[in-house]
């Protein structure tokens, strides 16, 4: 077990999202949370990556309380990329990508050969080198996905945090930025958990599903035995039907209408 | 925030409940604090007095009310309101808590005119009074704002106005303005200096029915003329893009609400001077207490003038004989009140 | 492109901003130069370079040595420090109105400062200084533990910039209160206030040495942390910045640079608010280079309008203040006007 959530309970001040939730994320594993708007998936996101602290519970990177790690520590392991990160104006895709060398940096060593690699490594995989001195607001919103991508990249970590990587792209742009993930799975087995929307790009590109809905865990496991008819009615209030994707084989939802009441 | 739809046969606005509480409750204690203001000074006068005076031109108080009490008193409310409501519009423009009228020039260009006008005169020249600190101040300080906002509009205009080059302009004219004040300052006799310093910091003292009616003039104008435009400015405030996009003649709209805030700086200043703070925190504190994201322009500009008034009695009465410049006690008065908020919103 | 190609670039870009540090660097060389040579007194070269290696006691010997010598120590000391100062609270607040003063330094300062005259009599200037820099820290501390409480992971810029400018405007009250009432106040109050590097002798620039150097230490120490925050707090958390400690650094670094420098030159603040928009340019957005760059920039301005002050309108001086925002000002216009701002 990579990262563990255990009996976590978050929230924003008064109001609590999330209630006494449980989670596990398997080594060399790509996760995917899905559920409808609210359900509390990014948090949940936000508190495995330590951003947000639980107000009860706690999460474990590696068995280890994450909140009493040095977060610098933390921040070699775990990269956690957020949703619609914003860069200041005029900041190149170089420099952004570099920013991801910032845990390894310090005042005596400021910019390594294991920097300088690391970062050439980020942008060829992200297919961004030749963009490299372009300034980010100046590119494409695939493009700007990547580059984000890129830093987290660039941090050198095995296990990362995706915070609805997929946002604001079109459908080729979506597969492109999946595929990458895909790569980075495939090639350096490292651990994937992210939040997506599209159901089907969910099951195509996870090992593993999580469904949630309301702070809750509903269904948790293989894409194949997550996403039935049963549970998009249950999780999402949705008539579908779920026939097996042609390309890929792995469930495919083919909405109806809203759960018509009996 | 809570709204509700107003409809009269085809016409129909949004009213928000939090913001009409806010400013009827501000109206309300604005009548209140300028009542103590007419009751309260060398002789005190109870409230039917005040009446009887005000009605009765026979009356033994007749002068002391309608000529010097209520001309002040109105006077600190409508520069005020005039301050406030300039704040909030260059706030909501420059998307920035930090920006005030002192951007766009006016009062600091209005600053140095009047302290040039007082401390270069000098006391040799029997130095800042009669005519020429009845007439002759306001009337520089008018010039003063207008040069100083025409310099910065001007210097900021390129293929259109951008709020931020607005404000980055608006800096280094500032810059200059307030230094050559300073430089003044250390010039001219100690005396004059002090002059000087009671007109900067804004003060309500002496003042008549010809500083009322300049600014109750602007405000009648330019209060409608705001209100109208409350929706573009709710527009402004997000990026140039999406601005365009909700169909506001950017340009336009926001040249002429600068156009409004300027003047009502202007013509406040030359009525009070620059009374500090107010058009800085009069609309922070409006949009903390009517809970909306942007400062609201009616309440903001109540609040400006219930905080002037209050600040004035206070100037007034509290080292009487010894007034104090009103700009002084609003700064100290406002500045904990926002603090105040800030940190409760902390919480 | 491969992972190789990436490098010349980068190294190509490390080059440009050496150079851009030698100029600048060059720049204030050139500003210690004048503004040791240039004076009522002008001294040429080779008598200044003796004074200062090889005194024997002539009057040019004494005039460097005691005159010039501490007064531009103390401006490249105060130039430095408000270039930094305002380039890390340009940052940490995200907004073009921040000034090194904004969280009450300088209205600290100015409001002990008078207080320390009329309660206790303070004659010298010396005295003065320790007064305002104690106002200055205190005004500091007190603005940003506003900020602190109730929240967690430390203030919010907005909200320490606008408790900031509430305690300023309170202070700036008091301070206006006690000049209006007390003349012997005034008159040192429109002196300070004016801005000025003149007469401060060899003693003051050992007093606030220490303050700036500790500020710029503690600065430069802040930058990559400040890099880390530009991309927004999830991010620099996510990259494993403490958010909190990282405010925490700068807000110090700002406020023993800004008090040392205001309570030893008076008003200057604004230096620092209008430099870090003229070295943005030539930086980008990397407050690794930002910060020393408006660190020499703001040193190499404020000398060279000191020396222009000199030299304008004799037999008198003018304050480097009113020459600086005479001077800085414009070119700084010219500059927002001439390219497309560069934003925060």
């Amino acid at each position: 077990m990579r990262l563990q959530a255990a009996g976590v309970t978050l929230g924003y001040g008064e109001r609590t999202v999330v209630e006494n939730l449980d989670l596990g994320v398997h080594s060399g594993t790509v996760t995917t949370i899905i559920g409808p708007n609210g359900c509390g998936k990014s948090t949940l996101l936000r508190a495995l990556g330590r951003l947000l602290k639980p107000q009860g519970g706690e999460v474990l990177l590696d068995g280890k309380r994450i909140d009493r790690m040095p977060t610098r520590e933390v921040a070699k392991v775990l990269g956690v990329l957020p949703q619609a990160p914003t860069a200041p104006e005029g900041l190149t895709v170089a420099d952004l990508v570099a920013r991801g060398r910032h845990p390894h940096q310090t005042w005596y060593r400021q910019w390594s050969s294991d920097d300088e690699a690391a970062v050439g490594r980020a942008l060829d995989m992200t297919g961004l080198a030749d963009l490299a001195e372009r300034p980010l607001d100046e590119l494409s919103g695939g493009q700007r996905q990547r580059a984000w991508i890129s830093m987290a990249l660039a941090q050198g970590t095995d296990l990362l945090l995706l915070d609805e990587p997929t946002t604001f792209l079109d459908l080729a742009h979506q597969v492109e930025v999946l595929e990458l993930v895909r790569q980075l799975h495939r090639e350096a087995s490292r651990t994937i958990v992210m939040v997506l929307h599209d159901l089907n790009l969910a099951a195509r590109y996870a090992d593993r599903l999580v469904a949630m809905r309301e702070g809750q865990v509903v269904a948790a496991g293989d894409p194949h035995d997550v996403l039935t008819e049963d549970l998009l009615r249950e999780v999402f209030d949705l008539d579908a039907k779920v026939i097996p994707d042609p390309v890929a084989g792995t469930p495919l939802v083919v909405p109806i209408g809203p759960r018509s009441r009996p | 925030m809570t709204a509700f739809p107003l409809r009269v046969g085809g016409l129909s606005w949004q009213v928000r409940l939090r913001g009409t509480v806010l400013t009827l409750a501000g109206l309300l204690l604005l009548g209140l604090l300028m009542a103590l203001n007419m009751r309260l000074g060398d002789i005190d006068m109870s409230l039917a007095e005040v009446v009887r005076a005000t009605f009765d031109p026979a009356d033994a108080g007749h002068f002391v009310v309608m000529e010097l009490r209520l001309p002040r008193a109105l006077t600190g409310a409508l520069v005020g309101g005039a301050l406030a409501l300039s704040g909030a519009i260059i706030q909501s423009i420059a998307r920035n808590p930090l920006a005030s009228p002192e951007i766009l020039g006016v009062t600091t260009g209005a600053s140095v005119a009047v302290v040039a006008g007082v401390v270069l005169s000098g006391s040799a020249y029997g130095g800042a009074s009669g005519l020429f600190s009845a007439v002759g101040i306001p009337a520089l300080a008018l010039l003063g704002g207008l040069v100083g906002a025409v310099t910065v509009y001007a210097l900021a205009w390129r293929r259109g106005l951008d709020g931020y080059r607005l404000v980055l302009v608006g800096i280094g004219v500032a810059a200059v303005f307030t230094n050559v004040k300073y430089w003044l300052l250390t010039v001219g006799d100690v005396n004059d200096t002090g002059r000087a310093m009671v007109w900067i910091s804004g003060s309500l003292n002496g003042r008549g029915w010809e500083h009322v009616v300049p600014v109750a003039l602007a405000l009648a104008v330019l209060v409608p003329l705001t209100l109208l435009g409350t929706r573009s400015l709710a527009a402004l405030r997000f990026g140039d893009d999406t601005v365009t996009a909700l169909g506001v003649r950017m340009n336009l709209s926001r040249a002429l609400m600068i156009f409004a805030a300027v003047l009502l700086a202007a013509v406040a200043t030359a009525s009070a001077g620059p009374i500090a703070f107010v058009a800085l925190a009069a609309p922070q504190i409006a949009l903390r207490l009517a809970r909306c994201p942007q400062p609201p322009l009616l309440s903001s500009a109540v609040i400006g003038a219930v905080l002037t008034a209050g600040a004035d009695l206070i100037a007034r009465t509290a080292f009487s004989p010894l007034e104090l410049p009103v700009g002084i006690v609003t700064a100290v008065l406002g500045a904990p009140y926002l603090i105040h908020l800030i940190w409760r919103a902390r919480k | 492109m491969t992972a190789t190609a990436v490098a010349p670039r980068l190294h190509d870009l490390r080059r440009r901003r050496f150079l851009v540090l030698t100029g600048l660097l060059a720049a204030l060389g050139l500003a210690v130069v004048l503004s040791i040579t240039i004076g009522a007194k002008s001294v040429p070269l080779p008598d200044a370079w003796r004074a200062l290696t090889d005194p024997t006691g002539t009057e040019n010997d004494i005039v460097i040595r005691s005159l010039r010598l501490p007064r531009t120590a103390l401006g490249v000391l105060a130039g430095l420090a408000l270039g930094v100062a305002g380039a890390l609270m340009q940052g940490h607040t995200r907004n073009p109105l921040a000034d090194p003063g904004l969280l009450g330094v300088t209205q600290g300062a100015a409001f002990a400062m008078v207080s320390s005259i009329i309660l206790l009599g303070a004659q010298s200037l010396f005295a003065y200084i320790w007064f305002g820099l104690a106002g200055a820290l205190l005004a500091s501390v007190g603005v940003f533990a506003l900020g602190m409480v109730g929240g967690r992971g430390g203030p919010t810029p907005v909200t320490l910039a606008l408790a900031g400018t509430a305690v300023s405007a309170f202070l700036y009250g008091l301070t206006s209160a006690i000049v209006l009432l007390d003349e012997q106040a005034m008159d040192v109050f429109r002196f300070w206030q004016a801005g000025s590097i003149a007469a401060r002798g060899a003693d003051v620039v050992w007093q606030v040495l220490p303050f700036i150097v500790a500020g710029l230490v503690l600065a430069m120490a802040n930058t990559p942390g400040l890099n880390a925050l530009s991309l927004g707090e999830d991010v620099a958390r996510g990259l494993g910045q403490n958010i909190a400690l990282t405010r925490a650094v700068g807000v110090t670094a700002v406020t023993l640079l800004t008090g040392a420098s205001v309570a030893a030159c008076g008003a200057l603040a604004f230096v620092g608010l209008l430099v870090p928009h003229l070295t943005r340019p030539l930086s980008g957005t990397d407050h690794r280079w930002l910060v020393p760059y408006s660190g020499l920039a703001g040193a190499a301005l404020l000398l060279l309008a000191d020396v222009i002050g000199r030299v304008v309108a004799p037999p008198g001086e003018l304050e480097v203040g009113v020459v600086l925002a005479l001077i800085g000002a414009p070119f700084f216009v010219a500059l927002v006007r001439r390219r497309k701002p560069v934003r925060l």
